[in-house]
């Protein structure tokens, strides 16, 4: 395994996860893609070790073993339908609302208003307030 | 008998091929329900042939010898597990029809419920740690079709959290099963156990924790666990009660693997607290909310703790109340979502203060909802009560008491948050006010009342043969116990 592919999966790795910690879902689709693909270098690299291609009637013995180029080859469809439905989800968001950024859970917009509601009236959370699960009010 | 054991995996996947060009809704449905019967089918004759004493069945694909070939292997867990699953996406899929929600809605339902029923069956058969991987891919991608499949603001806000956080979850485990072939040179399952004990410890324990913590988040133990009580409300109650009921205990399942055959009681000690954890957490999210369907979905966090504490003890006496659990854990809580989304369907809603009197319109309901809701905080005769017990009582066996003490409270509170919920749903004035033609409640959802009936009676059926399916329990137990049997059995002829 080479010094630059270690460097390599670093880069990619790093990259990859400042990404999916972004708000923006587009972001994180890069940053998957990216982290999928420091996932596959990681395979390889490791997985193998260096040699000729391993086609019948070749020389056993210089074989490269084809077992983690298998697994990439599988690893890279299956991310490959997973950042398609992504974009799909990204997109729908932004119909949607017209942004794409992830929203805070239910949970979280809840404690924020309620916090808010002290802060500026106090009084606790009232009827009008658009937290809603499922078409149902949460907040209560 | 090889045959069998592809079929579970293979039948759905063809009828979900078929589907997803036929869109005529009649053709769906009978497709859907010849695959998941073939799948039944086969999965109960792998059940009846790996009961016979301590038979594993193998099968390998393409007839290749078995170091290179893509195994299928049922012990006793696998080909229950499959049984159970196969038998509550039939009921469900039953339900979801009666409940006009989802496939009139979308010609992509079936197609995508079949992916789910292979990708779920695959996770249990899989004899290699890739295969797994593959398996958790395709049941997570129909999983995220199906939780989005309405496409609502809601929806996708929830789907959102599901999907990357799933998605991280799979490149962890891809990264570990990556660097499980770096370390030992194989992903066969039964060839690992021989191959981790010689690597050193540090790089042994690395492994384990990357597995462990790739099927915990998918299992939902604590601190894992925050994507599920937001995620799963949002989908139909019909998709809820599938997830609730079989996704997480695939990653229990995985749990229970590596724990038991590829480092066996390695992490007793991390386990238990974990399991502690999430029991207590997990309970207490559930009293704190006044909708059914999310203080449900806090209910199966409380409850994986349950089966991990099982693994962490990981006595064969605690591996058999484990499995135990497990068996009667997948339809009680399958029928709690069912019975959830009868009364969303009637009256729109699940929380406290939208609906009420629900046991002046309907006995029966309130019947409904009392049985798997007993059984669920595990009072006598329920099979809950069993299936607690004897895991309570393999903990004095070990001497585990702050373990015990924390199963115990924790099962008071959900008693307590069972009845919250029925307070809250089943008492009290009639919420929302109706016609009094519409009294009766089921009448109006027979075909709904009949899968949600169906399901409960298979949860009874549980408790009254409580013997024999423990004494099959005590079996898988044996065989997760001494890995050997899988090793011999998957590397003989």
């Amino acid at each position: 395994m080479s010094f630059v592919l270690v460097v390599l999966i670093g880069v990619l790795f790093t990259i990859g996860t400042y990404l999916v910690l972004q708000r923006s879902l587009t972001r994180i689709v890069l940053g998957v893609g990216v982290l999928a693909n420091g996932v596959n270098v990681i395979i390889l690299a490791t997985g193998a070790r260096q040699g000729s291609a391993p086609f019948i009637g070749g020389d056993a013995d210089s074989f490269t073993d084809p077992v983690p180029q298998a697994l990439v080859l599988t690893a890279i469809v299956i991310g490959f339908a997973l950042t398609a439905f992504l974009v799909a989800l990204a997109w729908r968001s932004w119909t949607i609302d017209g942004n794409d950024l992830v929203e805070d859970d239910v949970e979280d917009r809840l404690a924020t208003r309620r916090a808010e509601a002290d802060h500026l009236n106090n009084v606790p959370v009232h009827e009008d307030v658009d937290v809603t699960v499922n078409g149902e009010d949460a907040s209560s | 008998m090889n045959a069998a054991l592809a079929l579970p995996i293979v039948a759905p996947l063809l009828g979900a091929a078929i589907s997803i060009v036929i869109r005529q809704l009649a053709v769906q449905r009978v497709v859907s329900f010849i695959a998941l019967g073939v799948s039944l089918v086969a999965s109960i004759i792998i059940t009846v042939d790996v009961s016979r004493d301590t038979h594993i069945a193998v099968s390998r694909l393409g007839g290749w010898p078995a170091n290179i070939a893509v195994t299928l292997v049922a012990d006793r867990l696998a080909a229950m597990m499959v049984l159970i699953s196969v038998a509550v996406l039939l009921i469900v899929l039953v339900f979801a029809i009666g409940q006009r929600a989802v496939d009139e809605h979308s010609p992509v339902y079936h197609p995508v419920y079949l992916v789910l029923a292979a990708g779920i069956a695959q996770a249990f058969l899989a004899g290699d740690l890739f295969n797994v991987f593959v398996a958790f891919e395709l049941m997570l991608m129909a999983s995220y079709v199906l939780l989005t499949l309405e496409g609502t603001d809601e929806q996708i806000k929830s789907g959102v959290t599901y999907v990357v956080l799933n998605i991280i979850k799979s490149l962890l485990l891809l990264t570990a099963v990556g660097l499980v072939f770096t370390a030992t040179g194989t992903i066969n399952m039964a060839e690992l156990p021989e191959r981790f004990a010689a690597l050193p410890d540090g790089v042994r324990m690395g492994l384990n924790l990357m597995l462990l913590v790739a099927f915990g988040i998918k299992a939902a133990v604590f601190p894992l666990y925050f994507w599920l009580p937001d995620s799963y409300p949002a989908a139909p109650s019909s998709v809820t009660a599938v997830f609730a009921g079989l996704l997480t205990k695939v990653g229990v399942y995985g749990i229970i693997r590596t724990e038991t055959l590829l480092f066996p009681g390695a992490q007793s000690n991390l386990l238990l607290w974990i399991a502690g954890f999430t029991m207590v957490v997990g309970v207490i999210g559930a009293i704190s909310h006044s909708q059914m369907k999310r203080l449900l979905s806090f209910h199966i966090v409380s409850q994986i703790g349950y089966i991990v504490m099982g693994v962490a003890i990981g006595t064969k006496a605690a591996l058999a109340a484990t499995v135990f659990y497990l068996l009667h854990h997948i339809p009680v809580k399958a029928s709690l979502f069912l019975v959830e989304g009868i009364i969303e369907k009637e009256t729109g809603a699940s929380a406290f203060d939208k609906v009420g009197g629900l046991a002046r319109r309907s006995g029966f309901l309130a019947l409904l909802f009392m049985i798997p809701a007993f059984s669920l905080a595990g009072l006598p005769p329920f099979s809950g009560f069993l299936a607690k017990y004897s895991l309570v009582r393999s903990g004095f066996d070990n001497q585990q008491w702050i373990i015990i003490t924390v199963a115990i409270v924790v099962s008071l509170l959900t008693l307590v948050s069972m009845t919250k919920t029925w307070i809250g749903l089943f008492w009290g004035e009639v919420m929302p006010e109706v016609p009094a033609s519409r009294v009766g409640l089921l009448r109006h959802h027979r075909t709904m009342a009949g899968a949600t009936v169906l399901l409960i009676a298979c949860t009874l059926a549980i408790a009254v043969l409580a013997g024999p399916l423990y004494d099959f329990c005590v079996g898988a137990a044996q065989q997760l116990t001494d890995p050997t049997m899988y090793i011999e059995a998957v590397r003989g002829s």
